[in-house]
């Protein structure tokens, strides 16, 4: 192999003159962590509400949820990206596309949204399979107490259904840190992208995304490890047994 | 907001976009699907051996690329096929690669990791007892697989295999980001060229949300039709 090493690269000044290269990729991941974490919040919010429509008695709901779940899920998340970040601005009036085209971290909040509005179709999914996979009795039960239709939701129905889908929201919540890549297409600077013009202005290739890679690692073992201490932590004893092996994670 | 849309860019830029990238899209899918089948198969095959190492090994490498970003493991395999390359055929320098080689390396490989476990929970699917019956016929391990697990446990699985060549057909569109001219590559320097961004991404966005649709229904209609016949 004619590739020279040179692990001693991560602790030379990048070209920026005053942070070194471990600190521009530890950047990179607090721009990923960021992103991921904003997004998930609108994942989840925008997933809950979809997911509940898309189980409600009312038709045109249910189909306003299922077109909403298919347009989000068919279309690449890098062509989404694009639609956001140069095609949305075009469309609106003059001065409200200038203002979001010249906004300063324009890409950022672009991502954000991008990535929260994509996963929560897939939040959706799962928070559908959740309540559908409870038995119809506990709606039943639940109205034929007196609960309106929204309470039977809050406190019957929604509470149980969190508690079953946990495993696949914690692997979409690994996926929307793994996705947040993408939005170096768009001018992020998040860990992939720093990882990148690292090998760039280094030439080190194999160093610059080893760092990387061991940085997604890293953040992918804290993310298991607290969601099996959430998991654990709401169990309803006697409920949802924890002892099963999660067949994916 | 629509009024000074040229659609007539669109028209001009058909051949182009369908004969070029579309096809470069649809034959690294299918190329990365096939591979990615095999290999994942014998990964699970590996993960679910009692060779000690092995299915160590092979745990490994599914839990190493599962934990990566696609976009960071386009970026690693562009620079590591030339290597790899110079290593198999002993040259004094890296292999230059072209473009479909180097993708299609790539998306077989980081996909066979997620076929690995969806072929996985498939032969776990199958009961034990067939496998204790193969043995008891005189089969080995390599017959019983090929005649008894594995047409079983690929057919239990075709709906899920097939929703994940819909993610991978999608997950092509990000070779963009080492320039390859994909169908989405090809939307874009179009685009650039004639500065019709607005134009040529919602064309891109909705000839991939039509073929997306069609598959993903088509697949779940498969998924009813098997479902009645087991």
């Amino acid at each position: 192999m004619s590739y020279k090493w040179n692990w001693g690269i991560f602790f030379q000044i990048s070209p920026d003159g005053t942070h070194t290269y471990l600190q521009l990729l530890l950047f990179g991941a607090g721009w990923t962590i960021a992103t991921a974490l904003l997004a998930w919040a609108i994942a989840l919010s925008a997933g809950a509400i979809v997911g509940v429509i898309r189980t409600s008695p009312i038709p045109w709901l249910v189909r306003l949820g299922n077109a909403y779940v298919e347009l989000f899920r068919n279309i690449p998340l890098l062509v989404q990206m694009f639609l956001w970040y140069f095609v949305l601005p075009e469309l609106m009036p003059q001065t409200i596309g200038d203002w979001l085209k010249q906004s300063s971290n324009a890409s950022f909040y672009n991502a954000v949204i991008c990535l929260g509005l994509y996963t929560s179709a897939r939040v959706a999914e799962q928070v559908k399979a959740g309540i559908l996979s409870l038995r119809s009795g506990q709606r039943m039960a639940g109205l034929a107490m007196g609960l309106t239709l929204p309470q039977t939701y809050r406190y019957v129905l929604l509470p149980m259904a969190f508690r079953i889908i946990l495993p696949p929201l914690s692997s979409e919540f690994l996926n929307i840190i793994k996705n947040s890549s993408v939005a170096l297409t768009i001018g992020l600077i998040e860990l992939t992208a720093a990882a990148r013009s690292m090998s760039e202005f280094s030439f080190q290739v194999f160093e610059a995304f080893t760092g990387a890679t061991l940085i997604y690692i890293i953040i992918n073992i804290v993310v298991v490890a607290g969601m099996r201490w959430l998991e654990r932590r709401v169990a309803v004893p006697g409920f949802i047994s924890l002892g099963q092996p999660a067949a994916a994670h | 907001m629509f009024a000074n849309f040229d659609w007539d860019v669109i028209i001009r830029s058909l051949p182009y976009l369908f004969l070029d990238g579309m096809r470069f899209t649809v034959m690294l899918t299918l190329m990365a699907t096939a591979g990615g089948i095999v290999i994942g198969t014998l990964l699970a095959m590996a993960r679910l051996s009692n060779i000690p190492g092995l299915s160590h090994v092979a745990g490994a490498y599914v839990n190493l690329i599962r934990s990566m970003p696609l976009v960071l493991v386009i970026f690693w395999f562009y620079f590591l096929v030339p290597y790899i390359g110079q290593w198999i055929t002993g040259a004094s320098r890296p292999i230059q690669v072209g473009a479909f080689l180097s993708a299609l390396v790539t998306f077989t490989l980081f996909e066979a990791a997620y076929f690995c476990e969806i072929m996985r929970a498939g032969i776990q699917s199958i009961p034990r007892g067939q496998v204790q019956a193969a043995q008891a016929l005189g089969m080995g391990y390599w017959t019983a697989m090929a005649e008894i697990i594995l047409p079983q446990a690929f057919r239990n699985m075709v709906p899920v295999l097939l929703t994940q060549t819909i993610i991978l057909f999608q997950d092509t569109s990000l070779v963009y980001v080492i320039s390859v001219t994909d169908f989405f590559g090809a939307a874009s320097k179009v685009a650039q060229r004639d500065g019709r961004l607005v134009e040529m991404y919602l064309f891109a966005a909705a000839v991939y949300f039509i073929i997306s649709l069609a598959a993903s229904h088509w697949v779940r209609r498969l998924q009813d039709r098997i479902a009645i016949i087991r």
